[in-house]
């Protein structure tokens, strides 16, 4: 590492708006020649931004971007390409159809009187690949081989086109652990030849690994870059999650939970959350806590039986229980209110008076219809108890807002009296004002003896309702807190914890 | 109810009135209706009796494509119970049991269908043309390739004969519309349907068996297609596997969009596909009373439909309503669609950005 040379890309000032939203803020991010920069923050931090405002596919507000000490203006992905800033993304770009050497010297194949080279491109090809430690047969296509070598294709296009900046988006997403070697063996070898690597991922282990300095999103502001030699990884997750951590209050009176309702036993999915145990009482509110992707979704959708578990059983009140698909959970009054509301919650085009009395027309079955009486009653009581605003009941759903919308697919569950109800980020892109709403509802109805199941990214929000937290990392449940140990503290501390045992795991 | 009704249908209404009123400008006794021989005729009961078929059809199809499917299949579907019909007539048996095997062809026609888009979860429209393709040739084998012809007076009374002076197939799509349209409106079955065809995955999340749904709309609209088949086939005495229902599936489409319902799925109604089927056939009619040479008969068609799509289409209506209220003057807002939005930039294979990043700003 050389951070003491002269940066080769230097962006200071980056600011980007969009309506209403402030995605980028004085962002400023310096790049060292040889050294590996992760780019670090939670869902909506602005990473994305900042890396589509450095390639030009967006056009950035405000500042200024050097490249080895000349201002660039990059107005669109090909000017920063061609100035040497290269990126590859997750979903490899690239034509599966073309042979690995075609996809290498697209748009720049040799000629020889007039005619394409063939020979000399894979020959070419062959070279360029066995620099990063790839032997493969570049006149084959290139989806007869696997995502991780079509990622390091890409990245070799990328280098030769750029070669001074390498901008790398989540490359590590989809590949298994050895693919993942092969691919830090090949940043590596970048680094090694003085090129800057920004490394974009979820994984912290690999963060760790791998990187050299990480630069910390939060809210589209940059919290502090850090040398992750010097950083934990608790300091990593305080700074991404930023909050003031001792400061929340919880409610003293947590009342005495009840009977068990739902228990679960060794419950999992492949390829979704790993085997868990899990006991759910009645006036009890179980939070879910944990990174994007640490399986808290995937936990919401085993229980309801949208993505079914595999494995393990499930009893409710001590009597087995198939929880095959929705309707098996509806028929013991589960509920779930999805993450998704748009593809998963709503039916659009219908009414608010249709979306909220749906699920209880659908448990009672076709033939039995609600009376038009008892459907205005319904409608008219949840929308005066949650304070819905709309126009007229005959509103469609799509028009009503975020937190309306909500509002209303938890009203379409309420209706259905649910003995156990899932909600799967209730706060999600919800305003202020219907934000505290929901949380005061999520008190009530434990207070009322309903058994809740709760997952958010909102630390402090899990903190202010759950009777118990469980802590779910990489798709497994890592920890579970209880009474006066739960705090935003305890939470980041138990998602970062046992970072001996990631590392072994990785060497694995 | 009825009001809401009316309103939603109002388009559709008013352009069938412009085309009876054609056929009424080029042939005055048009709205004339007679009795002879204990029989109602005159161009207008012609208009319901003739169109019959696609009125029919038209009901189912407008449940399957409130669920955003199609039934490409339903005139081969006619086809088949029109031969199971006629061979089981022919066969000895009475007119009844041949009735209930042809509806039971139907059904069974139905439920592959289903099957195929609901379980094995293919593409309706590719799924449905298997049975479009392979149904004329199951016809075929039924009626050994021949015309399968039958003097049943019970079956011939379905398709030709006459209850309290009017035709017979009138009263069939009559009361099978009002009967489905019953079932579907005084249950939950048209909420759950609607549902279902918007956002399947909403519906299946907040608890409707979309499978089982999505079955039983294929199946009703086999029973449809083979009601439809069973007049036909009682029309003409005898079951014609190659021409019974040919091309009506389009027809049934068309009556569907004419009526207004969206191919994308969700709100329906089936009162407005039956005005769209009476459209249909009085364009029919228009074009045989006009006396023009009958090969213009299917380009005439095409151009009238069109007409009818464009006057509904909601961009012209954007237009029409923009144009008024600029009354005839220049309005930028009407000439908003000549600018497309900038492209923002050719970009490279390795440089594309269009991917979906995991942040969701806009």
């Amino acid at each position: 590492m050389q951070t003491d040379t002269r940066p080769v890309l230097h962006a200071t000032g980056i600011s980007k708006f969009f309506p209403g939203v402030i995605a980028l803020d004085d962002v400023e991010l310096a790049l060292y020649p040889g050294e590996v920069h992760a780019l670090l923050g939670e869902n909506g931090a602005g990473k994305s931004t900042l890396i589509k405002c450095l390639t030009g596919a967006y056009g950035r507000d405000g500042g200024t971007i050097t490249l080895d000490g000349q201002e660039i203006d990059p107005r669109d992905p090909l000017s920063s390409q061609e100035a040497g800033i290269g990126t590859v993304y997750q979903e490899v770009n690239l034509l599966p159809n073309l042979s690995v050497a075609e996809n290498l010297f697209l748009g720049r194949q040799p000629r020889r009187f007039g005619m394409i080279d063939q020979r000399r491109m894979v020959r070419d090809a062959r070279g360029i690949l066995s620099e990063y430690g790839l032997e493969v047969d570049p006149a084959r296509l290139l989806s007869s081989y696997s995502i991780a070598v079509q990622q390091i294709v890409a990245i070799a296009r990328a280098v030769e086109l750029s070669g001074k900046v390498l901008i790398l988006d989540e490359p590590t997403a989809s590949l298994d652990r050895d693919e993942v070697q092969l691919m830090f063996s090949v940043i590596r070898r970048l680094t090694a030849r003085g090129l800057a690597v920004v490394f974009i991922t979820h994984f912290l282990d690999q963060v760790q690994e791998i990187c050299d300095r990480a630069t910390i999103l939060r809210n589209g502001r940059v919290v502090g870059t850090l040398k992750l030699a010097e950083a934990s990884r608790t300091d990593i997750v305080t700074m991404m999650l930023g909050r003031q951590l001792e400061e929340v209050t919880r409610h003293p009176d947590r009342g005495v939970p009840g009977e068990v309702l739902l228990s679960l036993r060794g419950f999992g999915r492949r390829g979704a959350i790993e085997p868990f145990d899990m006991d759910l009482r009645e006036g009890e509110v179980v939070g879910l806590a944990g990174l994007l992707g640490s399986g808290r979704s995937e936990t919401c959708n085993a229980v309801f039986g949208a993505d079914p578990a595999d494995r393990g059983e499930a009893r409710l009140r001590g009597a087995p229980l198939g929880l095959s698909n929705p309707r098996a959970a509806i028929r013991q009054r589960f509920a779930l209110c999805p993450e998704d509301r748009k593809t998963d919650g709503i039916v659009g085009e219908l009414s608010v008076r249709e979306n909220i009395i749906l699920s209880l027309q659908a448990r009672q079955g076709w033939f039995r219809p609600l009376p038009r009486a008892r459907i205005e009653a319904i409608a008219e009581h949840y929308v005066k108890a949650l304070d819905i605003r709309l126009a007229s009941l005959d509103t469609p759903i799509r028009l009503l807002s975020g937190g309306n919308q909500q509002k209303a697919l938890l009203a379409r569950w309420l209706a259905t009296d649910p003995a156990l109800l899932i909600l799967d980020e209730p706060t999600r892109g919800i305003d202020v004002g219907a934000h505290a709403e929901i949380i005061a509802l999520i008190e009530r109805l434990r207070a009322d003896g309903m058994a809740l199941l709760v997952a958010s990214s909102e630390m402090e929000e899990l903190v202010a309702y759950s009777t118990r937290i469980v802590v779910l990392r990489d798709r497994r449940q890592v920890g579970e807190l209880a009474g006066g140990e739960i705090s935003p503290a305890a939470i980041v501390r138990a998602i970062a914890a046992e970072e001996g045992a990631a590392k072994e795991e990785v060497l694995a | 109810m009825i009001l809401t009704t009316l309103r939603r249908v109002a388009p559709q209404l008013i352009i069938l009135a412009l085309v009876l009123l054609l056929n009424f400008a080029m042939f005055p006794g048009f709205f004339r209706v007679e009795m002879h021989n204990g029989r109602l005729f005159g161009n207008l009961i012609d208009v319901l009796n003739r169109g019959a078929p696609v009125a029919l059809l038209s009901v189912g199809m407008t449940l399957v494509i409130a669920t955003r499917g199609i039934d490409l299949s339903v005139g081969a579907v006619m086809a088949i119970a029109g031969a199971v019909a006629a061979s089981v007539v022919t066969g000895g048996s009475d007119w009844v049991v041949a009735v209930l095997a042809a509806l039971g062809a139907g059904a069974l026609c139905g439920l592959w269908n289903g099957v195929l888009v609901a379980v094995l979860r293919i593409q309706p429209i590719v799924a449905t043309l298997v049975l479009m393709v392979a149904g004329r040739g199951i016809a075929q084998l039924l009626t050994h390739g021949a015309i399968l012809t039958f003097n049943d007076p019970g079956l011939v009374r379905l398709g030709g004969g006459t209850i309290l002076h009017v035709p017979t197939p009138i009263w069939i799509w009559i009361v099978l519309a009002v009967v489905v349209g019953l079932v579907v409106r005084r249950t939950a079955l048209g909420l759950l349907i609607e549902a279902t065809g918007i956002n399947e995955r909403s519906a299946r999340l907040a608890g409707i068996n979309a499978r089982v749904l999505l079955i039983a709309v294929y199946l009703v609209t086999g029973l449809c297609a083979a009601l439809a088949g069973i007049v036909v086939a009682g029309d003409i005495r005898g079951a014609d596997a190659n021409n019974a229902g040919l091309w009506m599936e389009l027809d049934a489409i068309l009556a569907v969009v004419i009526g207004g319902n969206s191919l994308l799925g969700g709100r329906f109604s089936i009162t407005a596909s039956l005005i769209g089927a009476l459209i249909i056939q009085s364009v029919n009619s228009a074009i045989l009373l006009s006396g023009m040479p009958v090969e213009f008969n299917l380009v005439i068609k095409a151009l009238i439909i069109i007409a009818i799509l464009v006057i509904q289409s909601p961009r012209v209506n954007h237009a029409l309503y923009l144009l008024r209220a600029s009354s005839g003057a220049f309005s930028p807002g009407a000439s908003r669609g000549a600018s497309t939005p900038r492209n923002t930039a050719p970009r490279s294979a390795a440089s594309r950005t269009d991917h979906t990043t995991e942040e969701g700003r806009p």
